[in-house]
């Protein structure tokens, strides 16, 4: 990154250092299963409520239970004011964490039936969606869904060309030279396999597999995280 | 069988009580190709592997995970409390709090139920004790034939979590049995996590409705019993030897 006009990152991180992280579980009683995220100054929370039977009936599935995320993002989040309901935007990172969620559960046991996932976004300051999969991760876990294996996700991001590890959003902004890139990833914790990669921006080959082993490493921490708040080493709410 | 079952029960209790380890999806719980893989185990190679969140209970190489949280999942065998909430032309449909309604058919009630007048005997909104006959994908089939199984009527039904059932029992039904002793009434827990409370009359009941109450929210707080035994006399309860055996002995087959 000899070249790059990003040198110092604005809050003082590493290249490789993730924000300071923040999880626990059973923060909303009555669901079946819920938790909170938070990286820096993002937070999210997740609320999974099912199986339940799924309505309406023609999308119900004999062979398996599905799985039905919704990403929301509350409208005080950011210093704008977010339009409440569902938009582009929402729907699209609600259908990817289902994607990605969907590949470490296993929902074969409640035929027919539903496992909703409610994710919302109190607090945003870039990296939303993959602090809501950390969260939701946790939720599907604290409801005691099957799940082969937990998911960890984290942003890696490039400003000019340097590669960022959880990118903030005053560098997802970033304008000068190449501009910002942002490449959220999602790892599952025991085969290390990829359930969600996206890419907004410019990178080369070489730049993006780079950045694909940053997130792996930084997934670690934020497994760790995880780990800590199912295994109520935080002392915080567990339930 | 019944017998060794309940011995399984208790040495399993024992060894939970040794070694509770919190093991978390994709966690290896032990490595080694004689371990068995149970109920939320999975095997990858060499390595038993939690297929869900909860305690980790290694018995005789068979590794099961058991949730500490989470919705109720029936089980053969459990007893649950449960909602009317459809009348079919041969049978009644019981919402308790699954994924899926149970099915109680006509056959599988104590006495001869005209299929005309089937409202008569179990109308909308009415509560029952059911034993759970079969777990299907497509549902669950209910039974209430045998003795301590049936209609309820007066007393309170309350909600705990399922997961707190194990500690409202307890070993041997110890628990429940303190309850019944020091308030005289009639504690019947069904696994989905309601618990039937009937009594001579509301004090005893609303008294016995406070200990299991107290139970459910202190159901991880390790000497439990003492406590319980400790608020049932600051209540000024008088905790006689409870006679009356659990009606329910299989209510304590909690897996």
């Amino acid at each position: 990154m000899a070249g790059s006009l990003y040198k110092k990152r604005f809050d003082g991180r590493t290249v490789n250092e993730v924000r300071p992280m923040k999880a626990s579980v059973g923060v909303v009683p009555s669901a079946d299963g819920s938790a909170t995220f938070e990286t820096g100054g993002t937070k999210a929370m997740a609320v999974v409520r099912g199986p339940r039977t799924l309505h309406p009936q023609h999308m119900q599935n004999a062979r398996t239970g599905i799985l039905r995320v919704s990403y929301g993002m509350m409208p005080f989040s950011v210093w704008d004011r977010i339009r409440p309901g569902p938009s582009r935007r929402s729907e699209e990172i609600s259908k990817v964490c289902e994607w990605a969620l969907d590949a470490v559960i296993d929902l074969s046991g409640f035929p027919n039936t539903v496992v909703d996932v409610f994710i919302q976004i109190p607090k945003a300051d870039a990296g939303t969606r993959v602090a809501g999969l950390n969260a939701a991760a946790l939720a599907l876990a604290h409801a005691g869904i099957p799940m082969k294996e937990m998911l960890s996700a984290i942003a890696v991001g490039k400003a000019d060309k340097t590669l960022l590890v959880d990118v903030d959003k005053a560098e997802e902004d970033f304008h000068d030279g190449e501009g910002a890139t942002d490449v959220p990833l999602a790892f599952t914790s025991r085969k290390k396999d990829i359930s969600l990669l996206q890419l907004d921006g410019k990178i080369s080959p070489s730049e993006l597999s780079e950045a694909i082993e940053m997130g792996r490493k930084a997934c670690e921490d934020v497994l760790k995280v995880q780990m800590d708040a199912l295994k109520g080493a935080t002392g915080e709410k567990n339930g | 069988m019944g017998v060794k079952n309940a011995l399984s029960i208790i040495s399993n209790e024992k060894i939970m009580a040794k070694e509770r380890q919190i093991v978390i999806p994709g966690e290896t719980v032990v490595s080694g190709n004689e371990f068995l893989p149970g109920d939320g185990a999975y095997r990858d190679g060499a390595d038993v592997v939690a297929g869900r969140y909860g305690i980790a209970n290694i018995f005789e190489k068979h590794v099961k995970v058991v949730p500490v949280s989470g919705a109720y999942y029936p089980r053969r065998g459990n007893t649950i409390i449960g909602t009317i909430v459809d009348i079919t032309f041969n049978g009644w449909l019981i919402d308790f709090g699954g994924a899926q309604n149970a099915f109680l058919p006509v056959a599988e009630v104590p006495r001869y139920v005209n299929k005309n007048e089937m409202a008569e005997f179990l109308n909308f909104g009415e509560s029952v004790i059911v034993k759970v006959w079969d777990v299907k994908s497509r549902g669950v089939d209910v039974s209430m034939k045998m003795r301590g199984y049936g209609k309820i009527e007066g007393g309170m039904i309350i909600s705990v979590g399922p997961n707190q059932v194990p500690r409202i029992i307890g070993r041997e039904g110890s628990m429940v049995n303190m309850i019944k002793g020091a308030t005289g009434c009639d504690v019947t827990v069904g696994q989905n996590g309601k618990v039937w409370i009937s009594g001579k009359d509301t004090d005893k009941e609303v008294a016995a409705r406070k200990i299991v109450e107290f139970i459910g929210e202190n159901a991880v707080t390790v000497g439990l019993t003492e406590k319980v035994e400790k608020m049932i006399k600051k209540m000024g309860l008088e905790g006689s030897a409870p006679e009356i055996v659990a009606e329910n002995t299989d209510a304590e087959d909690v897996e």
